[in-house]
């Protein structure tokens, strides 16, 4: 393993992170007030408590996974699909180092990233809301994961882009629909029978069920498959990621 | 000493069909400086892209240090140095962290020292906490050739380097080749400025239409492929050809000022002292002689509009 290569490529990319500190640090900081605001205030005033819990607390794990797996998306993907725009890959193309050592650079750094983010929402969240972690552990577990495994479609959805537009459109017509879909601000036992055997489908139910578990210890879905769901969703991604620099798909010519 | 770059017909068919490279063998000994000319087109960065791993080669076989470029692409690569022809480069970074990058990626461990050497031979060591986006399109192209030489390569690469770059610092530029050079490195480099290959290389490649026409050492090249033509100034102009000069191969020059005799170097017999002795039996009163070796240029010329015949 080429782990100078590794860090490199991951100070680079953080390096334009703390450049712009301030406003990585804000604008999470912003939209969850606004999302405590109005969910919180607006209809947990009609909404007391799903299954025990208060509502406002109840949506502080979907509000977390909603902007980590945004920001771990729209992080890997442009950190990637950047080189590309320039012309700047060619260098990494030409260095002596292998796809896993380039993946690592780049997705660590933007699940890193997308880390920060997690914990600063969890950390205002406080401000509003009285918290109790029930699995530190679990939740920790469950908040690296996500950051990584998102990071990793980031990656995907990056070097599958060929403009600005097909880099915004995934995020953007896939993406955010499942996360509110699945159940960030609401219990699916909330919805008509049917519609939750349709979610099911929808992979990020696994995702906020199995974090919302870690703070609260009640889940939609069992904990177990949770996991299974993450740990398969990871493998899909490095699978298609490895095939991409085998064939050198929309990379190398 | 086995060759520092061994290319064994190498072949590339881009998606879609088009063959760039047409079964290229070349070999290169450590320390030799290669210009690589030919037409847009030809062939000569599909060649250096897939020597440097950013194409994949379709057939044929590729060793840097005798290390092959995909079995062993680690070793090779670390080799490498590469300046591409197009600036290719992150617009908000700084100049010295780019730069830093580069060493990074290529494995070796930071040294602060040996970047500000390189930076202050590109005279770039005063734009280091400068953003790309302010730099001119020469110093961008000076930091490119930074991050090649980050990592201390054998080999470099160099597209097109002096490409948009004004003349002091094309001269600047061939110095730092020399300089390179001298060190032990490498230098393989296209050019569209055959007065460029003339200055710096040793060897000459010529490439079209994705095969290697030639590859020949310079000076040897152009004895070779090399015309003279001696140029007689006369003191009174002729309105043409004297009859007793006709059985030699003349032409009158501007004004009928002067004659012009061409030879080929390499002739046995140049005629010149036949040449000489006619001008003087017929009576011409001679002012000067010049002579005149045809350049690169031309012999390039020559060749490419042969080829295309
Ligand atoms: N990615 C690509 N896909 C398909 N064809 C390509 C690709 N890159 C280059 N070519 C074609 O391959 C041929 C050789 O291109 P190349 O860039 O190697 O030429 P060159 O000798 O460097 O020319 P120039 O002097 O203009 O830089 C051209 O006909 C070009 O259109
Ligand atoms: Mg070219």
């Amino acid at each position: 393993m080429n782990w100078t290569a590794i860090g490199a490529i991951y100070r680079f990319e953080m390096a334009r992170f703390f450049r712009t500190l301030m406003q990585s640090f804000l604008s999470p900081v912003l939209s969850t007030s606004l999302y405590f605001v109005v969910f919180g205030a607006a209809i947990g005033s009609r909404i007391q408590e799903v299954e025990g819990v208060s509502y406002g607390a109840f949506i502080v794990p979907g509000l977390v996974m909603l902007s980590v797996i945004t920001q771990a998306i729209s992080n890997a993907s442009f950190g990637i699909y950047f080189p590309k725009f320039t012309g700047t890959i060619y260098e990494l193309l030409s260095a002596p180092v292998n796809f896993l050592e380039i993946v690592l650079g780049y997705v660590g750094a933007a699940a890193t990233k997308a880390l920060f983010i997690g914990i600063v929402i969890l950390i205002t969240a406080t401000f509003f809301v009285d918290l109790h972690i029930a699995h530190p552990m679990a939740m920790v577990l469950f908040l690296l994961l996500t950051c990584l495994s998102f990071a990793l479609l980031g990656f995907i959805i990056g070097i599958w882009a060929t403009n600005f537009e097909q880099l915004q459109l995934v995020p953007l017509l896939i993406v955010t629909p499942l996360i509110f879909l699945g159940g960030s601000f609401y219990s699916i036992s909330m919805l008509p029978p049917a519609w939750q055997t349709v979610t099911l489908f929808n992979p990020v139910v696994y995702l906020i069920s199995g974090f919302r578990w870690s703070f609260f210890g009640l889940a939609d879905v069992p904990i177990g498959i949770s996991l299974l769901a993450i740990a398969a969703f990871t493998g899909l991604c490095l699978a298609v990621i490895w095939w991409i620099f085998r064939t050198g798909w929309r990379i190398r010519s | 000493m086995a060759p520092i770059l061994s290319i064994r017909d190498l072949q590339k068919t881009y998606e879609g069909g088009f063959q760039a490279l047409k079964g290229v063998t070349l070999d290169i000994e450590q320390g030799e400086i290669l210009a690589l000319l030919g037409p847009n087109g030809a062939g000569k960065t599909t060649l250096i892209s897939t020597v440097c791993g950013i194409t994949t080669p379709s057939q044929g076989q590729v060793t840097v240090g005798g290390h092959d470029i995909v079995q062993d692409f680690r070793a090779a690569r670390a080799m490498i140095g590469l300046v591409p022809q197009e600036i290719a480069l992150q617009p908000f970074e700084t100049v010295l962290n780019t730069v830093r990058f580069s060493r990074g990626l290529f494995g070796k461990p930071r040294n602060d020292a040996y970047i500000e050497r390189i930076l202050r031979k590109l005279s770039l060591w005063d734009k280091r906490d400068s953003q790309i986006t302010q730099l001119s399109g020469g110093m961008k192209r000076r930091v490119l050739i930074a991050k090649a030489l980050s990592h201390d390569p054998r080999i470099l690469f160099l597209d097109e380097p002096t490409a948009g770059v004004d003349v002091d610092l094309r001269k600047d530029m061939w110095d730092t080749v020399a300089e390179l050079k001298a060190d032990g490195v490498t230098i393989i480099l296209t050019t569209h400025y055959i007065e460029e290959a003339e200055a710096i290389a040793d060897r000459v490649g010529v490439i079209a239409k994705g095969e290697l026409l030639l590859v020949q050492d310079k000076a040897s090249l152009m004895a070779q492929m090399g015309k003279k033509q001696i140029e007689v100034q006369l003191d009174a102009p002729l309105d043409r050809i004297p009859d007793a000069l006709a059985h030699l191969d003349l032409a009158l020059g501007a004004g009928g000022e002067s004659l012009i005799y061409t030879y080929d170097t390499n002739a046995a017999r140049t005629g010149i002292t036949a040449l000489l002795n006619d001008i003087a039996a017929a009576d011409l009163v001679l002012r000067d002689v010049q002579t005149r070796q045809s350049s690169l240029e031309d012999i390039f010329v020559d060749l490419v509009k042969g080829e295309a015949a």
